[in-house]
């Protein structure tokens, strides 16, 4: 790897132009940038965790309810269930697309939109149901956190769920093209990344502020 | 949930009503007149020109990376100016509004701007300063020369290129809106809790901040994955890691520190967006918002800002030196790992932009001490620059004297930030024009890196080189305008003037201030010697072409295609065989050896999908700005189905055939022969490449209709 002049090929010799070659592989780079937006999306929640962190001690709930006061752990954690087994499907799906199965493909990002819907559901009702028992963005720094936080992981379920009806779309209309496979394997990895997203905000946001 | 606002809405044009043009404005509306007149006259040129199928092909709709690169430079130099305006506008208040005799105009007490509005001015210099001048001019020149220093065809997205410059196009877009609509933020350009709360302003300016910066951000971010993209998966063969020139690692290095470090931005503004349009707590004094939480969430980011822009502009100098000084750059390696040394040390240090926060002197001493960590692998730059030109063949071309500035006054900006990294003089220091001074001397680091760049690669970019004798009289020029500014503004932090004073009390400064307004006065003809620059250097465009080689002694792989660069940047990929390619070929008297055969190249089409989606996210970000909610959602709405139409649609590409490709290759070296006569006879040679599967199953082979590609699912693993 070094580039010092004694390693360099010969001048009489040495290939200058390459016609041979073919440039690079597109669904893997497609993959590797959509991996580096994972990347600063990861950022992003680190940051979001980072200002709930701060804004998380008794003095943050300015004397209000705290997530001791309104977390429901079994509630969230039929969404959590939910969410996984949305995840689950969409491995099915993969698995399919292995086998070259369109029809398997479909069932499994229609098993994934379902269960996401039903996760979705879930967190809208519960915001609603914080909402009508005065629990909103407003009522204190600490609330502001622990509701933005959470719905910014909701807001990327909403858009993950707009993307796999697109992905639906696409695989029934275009078939297994370069571009909707790539997207397919994007997907994957954008829906793996919001379930582990999730593990966080579970435990260090519900789990944590329900003991605490 | 949405907050109260003071003043009216309603909810077809949200806040916006006519008592917000500043028609009244001794300032803003001439301003305002002179900026209608100049549109009408640009869109009346372009139409009595034909112009405008023109640039409605080959410059609105493209996806080449360089025409890309050069509306980023283009945007950059405009916006430089604009905020060059403004720093001559904070300059000559500062000058007039001195001691309670000063006169005053325009409604001001003293001086001719009234605070609210002089708050203005220098939020919006210090914005457009950092993210809409240095930011696209550099993310300008990665995007140009990039690709073709690693000797791929684009860029690794090109429509996502495109796409992350109209998003910086719309940036740049909604805060010249803000002169005209409204008004600007009057909290600085990084925003201080909780002034910038609804309750404290109440106007749109504040959120025109936020927004145009939340653009910014998203534009960048894109560039940045791309740029880190390209540079991994694009490189010719042969182009291994250690190949790279230093100026593709100084991009990635910088790249990281944006992929990483924007989305910290863009939760600290969408924190104060949550604050103050659905009355959240984050950062208000009162119930249990943390004020400190924001300055830090925004130095997370703004420190490893200020190397994004740094890093770009060490790789420019170090692509310099070793040209003009006709020897291969010293210590290759440590370079590298000095660039991702500052890269890495760029998340330690952010708490030194507020000592005096009050953290203890333990969080102090280590932010202090991570701050003097930077000052290594800073140093490690700076002596091997040094070594570079020592014993060298140097010629002082224009280009050179700039990266030589670059060089002094990275110098003294880093000696004053070593003294800065020492809390007990920061406490003594702390918002006074010294740290003014120090971080401008730095900024102009970038600013004279750039002008740099621009002579040095302006002819490979559009086959002519600048004029020499404008390019250094306006180096001279600009040089003294810095001294004049600089010089007296370190001296009056030592004497304690704070920063950002609309009234200056103390009459003794005087002398000091009106030294400054001379140096922008020299300023100012620097600024025309560059117009001066331009009209001579187009003029004589015909005298001054160049061959491959502009310079005769360059290095990198830029060197060896054509200048102008073609739309493909390589007729045949070339195969890498040494560091400084260009140097190796031309020592070994193979530079003029062109490729036996052409194969057919496949290259992305033009789109105005970027475009639209450009527009689109002004008008979201102008409709968020005035509260116009039905129209924040159907802009929304809008750019979600582009997005969706633009990938059913996908992009096919096309195909520029083996024979077109020879033909264009034929007329570019004959036009070189006619400039240079280096090119000599069109020869052929080298050994040809060893055979190899081919990497990329289904482009090469491309049909040449424009039909999606289809194939089985089973090639793909």
């Amino acid at each position: 790897m070094s580039g010092h002049a004694s390693n360099n090929p010969d001048p009489k010799t040495a290939v200058l132009w390459d016609t041979e070659y073919h440039g690079h592989d597109v669904i893997s780079t497609r993959s590797l940038g959509f991996f580096m937006y994972l990347l600063s999306d990861g950022m992003l929640f680190a940051t979001l965790f980072a200002a709930y962190g701060v804004l998380s001690y008794q003095h943050s709930y300015f004397g209000g309810p705290t997530p001791a006061d309104f977390v429901k752990p079994w509630y969230t954690f039929s969404q959590t269930i939910a969410l996984f087994l949305s995840v689950l499907a969409y491995g099915m799906g993969m698995t399919a697309l292995k086998r070259r199965s369109r029809g398997g493909l479909i069932n499994g990002l229609l098993g994934a939109f379902v269960l996401g819907a039903l996760f979705l559901v879930l967190d809208v009702h519960d915001v609603m149901d914080l909402a009508s028992h005065g629990i909103t963005v407003a009522t204190s720094g600490g609330t502001s956190a622990f509701i933005i936080l959470t719905q910014v992981h909701a807001a990327h379920i909403f858009f993950g769920l707009l993307w796999i009806l697109v992905m639906i779309y696409q695989v029934l209309r275009l078939g297994f093209t370069t571009d909707t496979v790539g997207r397919l394997l994007s997907l994957r990895m954008f829906w793996h990344f919001q379930a582990v997203i999730w593990v966080f905000v579970y435990i260090f946001v519900y789990l944590w502020g329900y003991m605490s | 949930m949405l907050v109260d606002l003071p003043g009216g809405w309603n909810p077809l044009l949200g806040r916006l009503a006519w008592s917000q043009i500043p028609y009244d404005n001794p300032i803003l509306a001439p301003l305002f007149v002179a900026v209608v007149l100049g549109g009408i006259a640009i869109v009346a040129l372009i139409t009595y020109y034909g112009k405008w199928g023109y640039l409605w092909k080959e410059w609105l709709t493209t996806v080449d990376h360089k025409k890309l690169g050069v509306m980023y430079i283009i945007i950059g130099l405009v916006m430089l100016f604009r905020g060059f305006v403004d720093g001559m506008m904070i300059r000559t208040q500062q000058a007039w509004a001195v001691g309670p005799d000063s006169s005053g105009v325009f409604g001001a007490l003293h001086g001719y701007l009234t605070p609210f509005h002089y708050g203005q001015v220098y939020t919006a210099h210090g914005l457009i300063m950092i993210l809409l001048a240095a930011t696209p001019l550099l993310v300008g020149f990665m995007n140009i020369i990039v690709p073709i220093q690693i000797g791929a065809r684009d860029m690794a997205y090109p429509y996502l290129n495109a796409l992350g410059l109209w998003i910086t196009a719309a940036g740049a877009a909604l805060i010249m809106a803000s002169l005209f609509i409204g008004n600007f933020a009057h909290n600085g350009w990084f925003g201080y809790a909780p002034i910038f709360e609804i309750q404290y302003s109440p106007g749109v300016g504040v959120d025109y901040w936020m927004w145009t910066l939340q653009l910014l951000a998203l534009g960048t971010t894109l560039g940045g994955i791309n740029l880190l993209v390209t540079i991994i998966k694009m490189r010719a063969p042969g182009m291994t890691w250690f190949r790279l020139p230093i100026f593709v690692w100084a991009s990635l290095s910088a790249n990281i520190i944006a992929l990483t470090s924007f989305p910290a931005l863009q939760v600290a503004l969408g924190l104060v967006a949550a604050d103050r349009y659905l009355g959240a707590h984050f950062f208000t004094a009162g119930l249990g918002g943390n004020l400190m939480l924001y300055t830090n969430l925004f130095w997370i980011w703004g420190h490893p800002e200020v190397y994004f822009v740094i890093l770009p502009a060490f790789g420019m100098m170090s692509e310099i030196f070793p040209v003009f000084s006709e020897k291969p750059l010293f210590g290759y390696i440590t370079m590298v790992l000095a660039s991702f040394a500052i890269a890495g040390v760029s998340w330690l240090v952010w708490l030194h932009h507020f000592f005096t926060m009050g953290a203890g002197p333990d969080v102090n001493s280590f932010f202090s001490v991570a701050t003097m960590l930077v000052g290594i692998p800073t140093g490690v730059k700076v002596f091997n620059w040094a070594f570079t030109m020592y014993r060298g063949r140097l010629t002082f071309t224009a280009a050179m004297l700039w990266a030589l500035g670059a060089l002094f006054l990275l110098l003294i900006g880093g000696l004053t930030g070593m003294m800065l990294a020492i809390p007990a003089i920061n406490y003594m220091v702390h918002n006074s024009v010294f740290v003014i001074a120090h971080f401008h001397s730095m900024l102009l680091v970038i600013v004279y890196a750039v002008f740099g760049s621009v002579i040095f690669w302006f002819p490979k970019v559009f086959g002519f080189k600048l004029d020499e004798f404008w390019a250094k009289t306006m180096f001279w020029l600009f040089t003294g305008g810095t001294v004049l500014v600089f010089v007296p503004m370190y001296m009056l932090g030592f004497m304690g003037m704070t920063r950002r004073l609309d009234y200056v009390f103390n009459t003794n400064w005087h002398p000091y201030l009106l030294v400054m307004e001379g140096g922008i006065v020299v300023y100012t003809l620097s600024v025309f010697a560059f117009f001066v620059l331009l009209y001579v250097s187009i003029r004589d465009r015909v005298k001054n072409r160049v061959g491959a080689d502009a310079w005769g002694t360059s290095r990198s792989l830029e060197w060896l295609t054509h200048s102008p660069v073609p739309f493909y940047n390589f007729a045949v990929t070339p195969h890498v065989n040494a560091r400084d390619e260009a140097a190796w070929r031309r020592a070994n008297g193979i530079a003029a050896v062109q490729p036996a055969k052409y194969v057919d190249i496949h290259m992305p089409n033009n789109t105005p999908v970027a475009l639209y989606i450009g527009a689109l996210t002004f008008v979201l970000g102008f409709a968020l700005t005035w509260r116009i909610w039905w129209l924040c959602l159907a802009s929304l709405v809008a750019i979600i189905v582009l997005m969706i139409v633009r990938s059913y649609r996908g992009d096919p590409g096309y195909i520029v055939t083996a024979a077109e490709l020879e033909r264009m290759e034929r007329e570019a070296i004959a036009r070189e022969r006619q400039v240079d006569g280096s090119a000599g006879e069109p020869v052929v040679g080298g050994a040809p490449a060893v055979g190899r599967p081919a990497m990329a199953y289904e482009r090469s082979d491309l049909p040449k209709t424009s039909t999606p590609p289809s194939m089985g699912p089973g090639a793909h693993h």
